[in-house]
């Protein structure tokens, strides 16, 4: 069967969206499908944007029903996002940042966090099955002769730092929704895409080969950076990327929720007292008031009013105001201030006792995460441990935050304070359009890409990754035998390659659980496969969630100490795929895959 | 059998919700193919749009279910229902202003997703006018006689929604409650 789309789909943390391209199609155009979802009880509307929320609905409510589906009882887009606000409780928000937070076990069902009892809590997992399924039905729906997603070629966004735990669980929420024809595609490659589609050919006169692309993206509830080289490729413009950044717990939602607190700071000061609802209300009337200061700049204040909760609109609403100093304060200066390139984001240590949580960004600041990647990638003494470091040259903006022009100036005019300051030209910006639809725009374009009908980005795997193996030593108290990292994947592994290894001396047991400790780096680039580190510096190696395991005996005997080679590759799908391979097999090809994603329970295959 | 016909509103509206049904309903599909098998002449399916020109004389009362979907989009958004049910007769001017803007925001953000409003006219208003032919989109007012061309100041620039897709009620969901009262836990 070939498929006759190829469809791309941004599965963000606060929004999806979905782009198609007509394989067989003349043309190379791009659409985006409207997404048809329940907006409020009862009434059903099509968005080009699903709201990332899924609602439980409570025994009191009737079924909350779709055109299709009569009988549902859970709900995923703009209604799940409104009863957010009424009934937390009941929502599950940010599904993907869980879905690569390795604190929790991503396969088990604990969303929504605190769940009422009546509630069957499902995993970070079944709730990105849930968005995927919900935008096959929506597709289905809109496009009746055109069947199934599974029956097209689906291209699945992921952020760039997503490690490979995270993508394997990306691709099984995408198997669970019967996408079999399913790849994956770093989001900042995503929005490169849709900024070359949307140029046509004249993209070529925008980068020249030596350019390098530095992608800033800032969705709603996180942070991506990349860069991206135009290289010269058998005498034509070809693009490679180099480097993606950490997984930034961050965005938009965040300088709402500032600018709610300032503003509910100054009512609060006046007397008066604002409620859970109310807050949630103040931090959407911020919102809007922040998008009215920052697109007028005759503006010097708006109007904030929160509706009174009963039917008696006047004389109950609550009214503040927004001034564009505080906008200015809190939003430019505090997450996009004008630091210099030294200035690191301050990490906070973590209290001994938390609550299960996600690992927010501890400093607000943008633009030092940003100085921090620059650091690492492209202000780096090429000597050292970053071969390639050049700094950039172009700037791609994507993600909803960043359509506002100030914010977007005051960027730019850091990252070329800091490249005056080291001698380099300034960067310039390549104009994109569209900051909320260019990622499942692009990913539908990709889609075409890899049937020859454009440039392909290279750059393989994100990071290298590595094992940790501990050496025998004797005992001593206190002392923990160290770790040797044995570089399993080279950074940049294409995807269909596998990675050969050396000859090495490992021993798994099998039948009983065993634990293994993973590392990636995304600095050290130039490990080759079965290099041994003895020690490395700080924060070049981050540690990822153990790996625990049973490696299924089958024909040995539970407890065997079996000596294995190790060999990884990176699948067509662009996930990773760790495997050990017998060295003295008692049947053939003996080899047992190690799930990367695992972290609790057992799993394995033989 | 006496076929009354329905009106061109609650046409739209059955053609809009019927559409799914046939498609995810077999049984009600069968009747449908049935009904239209029986017409000698099967009318094509309307599609969701907005009547164009319609030049047979025409009366018609609006389909509550399309009108009750507006008023309760509104008031979800806008509070607009909450607005004008108050008396405005004890509150101060900024109490109003206050209000208003909420009302405002949220009905023009309603409208704004879910219709295309444009102007009828691009002229400036209180700029003069020649009109060649008398037509429905424009009003004349003042010295009204005399034949075309007319001459005239533009007063009013006029509106037309180019295109409206309402959201659609699906479920048991009764569309007279556009507001439910709502009850909070503790």
């Amino acid at each position: 069967m070939s498929a006759k789309f190829v469809v791309g789909i941004d599965l963000g943390t606060t929004h999806s969206a979905l782009a198609l391209a007509e394989l067989s199609g003349a043309d190379e155009r791009v659409s985006v499908l409207e997404i048809e979802q329940l907006v409020a009880a009862g009434a059903v509307a099509k968005r080009s944007l699903l709201p990332s929320f899924l609602y439980f609905a409570h025994e009191s409510e009737p079924a909350l029903a779709l055109p299709w589906d009569a009988e549902r009882r859970v709900a995923v887009g703009e209604f799940a996002r409104a009863r957010g606000a009424e009934a937390p409780e009941r929502v599950i928000a940010s599904a993907k940042s869980w879905l690569s937070y390795g604190g929790i076990d991503r396969r088990a069902g604990n969303l929504p966090l605190g769940a009422p009892a009546d509630i069957e809590k499902i995993s970070p997992v079944e709730a990105s099955f849930r968005f995927l399924d919900h935008l096959n039905e929506a597709f289905r729906a809109a496009r009746p002769a055109d069947g199934d997603l599974s029956e097209h070629e689906v291209v699945l966004t992921v952020p760039a730092s997503f490690d490979a735990g995270a993508r394997d669980l990306t691709v099984e929420a995408a198997l669970a929704a019967g996408f079999e024809q399913v790849t994956l595609l770093e989001e900042p490659q995503a929005a490169l895409y849709a900024w070359i589609e949307q140029n046509g050919e004249a993209w070529r006169s925008h980068l020249r080969a030596g350019d390098r692309v530095l992608v800033i993206d800032i969705g709603g509830g996180t942070t991506d950076f990349s860069l991206i080289d135009a290289v010269e490729q058998d005498g034509s413009l070809g693009l490679s990327r180099v480097a993606v950044g950490d997984h930034i717990l961050l965005g938009g939602d965040n300088m709402d929720l500032a600018l709610a607190h300032v503003v509910g700071q100054e009512l609060a000061e006046q007397g008066k007292e604002l409620d859970r609802f109310q807050l949630s209300a103040l931090a959407h009337a911020c919102r809007a008031a922040k998008e009215k200061l920052l697109s007028d700049a005759s503006l010097d204040q708006v109007a904030v009013v929160l509706p009174s909760r009963g039917s008696q609109l006047l004389g109950g609403s609550i009214r503040g105001e927004l001034r564009r100093e505080q906008v200015e304060r809190y939003l430019l200066e505090g997450f996009f201030p004008a630091v210099a390139a030294s200035e690191l984001p301050k990490t906070r240590p973590r209290a001994g006792l938390t609550q299960v949580g996600l690992p927010y960004a501890s400093d607000a600041a943008i633009t030092k995460h940003l100085a921090a990647f620059l650091a690492r990638h492209a202000f780096a003494d090429p000597a050292a441990s970053a071969p390639d470091a050049r700094p950039p040259s172009a700037i791609l903006f994507n993600g909803g935050v960043l359509k506002a022009e100030i914010l977007r100036t005051r960027v730019i005019d850091t990252l070329n304070a800091w490249l005056e300051q080291r001698g380099s030209a300034k960067a310039r910006v390549l104009p994109g359009e569209d900051l909320d639809l260019a990622v499942a725009r692009g990913a539908a374009y990709y889609g075409l890409v890899r049937h020859g009908r454009g440039l392909r980005i290279r750059g393989g795997t994100a990071r290298a990754y590595y094992v940790g193996i501990e050496s025998p030593m004797p005992a001593l108290p206190g002392l923990d035998p160290p770790v040797f990292a044995l570089c399993v994947a080279p950074f940049g592994m294409e995807e269909g390659t596998q990675a050969a290894l050396p000859p090495q001396e490992l021993f798994v047991v099998v039948g009983e659980p065993v634990t293994f400790r993973f590392f990636g780096s995304s600095t050290r680039r130039t490990d080759p496969a079965g290099s041994v580190l003895e020690r490395w510096r700080p924060g070049e190696l981050e540690e990822l969630p153990q790996i625990e395991l049973v490696l299924p005996p089958a024909g040995r005997a539970a407890g065997d100490v079996v000596a294995v080679q190790l060999q990884a590759s990176v699948t067509a799908i662009g996930t990773l795929k760790l495997e050990a391979i017998a060295q003295a097999p008692i049947a053939p090809d003996e080899r047992w895959q190690i799930e990367l994603s695992v972290r609790l329970g057992s799993s394995g295959s033989a | 059998m006496t076929v009354t016909s329905l009106p061109l509103l609650s046409r739209i509206w059955l053609s809009w919700v019927t559409s799914f049904r046939i498609l995810f309903d077999g049984h009600f599909a069968s009747k449908i193919a049935l009904l239209a098998d029986a017409d000698a002449q099967p009318e094509s399916p309307q599609p969701v749009a907005l009547p164009s020109e319609t030049p047979q004389p025409r009366h018609e009362a609006a389909s509550p279910n399309a009108a009750l979907s507006l008023l309760s989009l509104l008031q979800r958004e806008g509070r607009f229902i909450d607005f004008v049910q108050q008396e405005l007769a004890s509150f101060s001017d900024a109490d109003i202003g206050a209000a208003a803007r909420v009302v405002h925001e949220g009905c023009r953000r309603a409208i704004r997703g879910h219709a295309r409003v444009v102007s009828v006219r691009n002229e400036a208003e209180g700029s003069s006018l020649t009109l060649e032919r008398a037509s429905e989109d424009v009003k004349l007012v003042g010295k009204v006689a005399g034949s075309a061309p007319f001459r005239g100041v533009l007063r009013h620039r006029g509106w037309r929604v180019e295109e409206l897709t309402l959201p659609t009620v699906v479920g048991a969901h009764d569309p007279r409650l556009v507001a439910p009262a709502e009850l909070e836990l503790s």
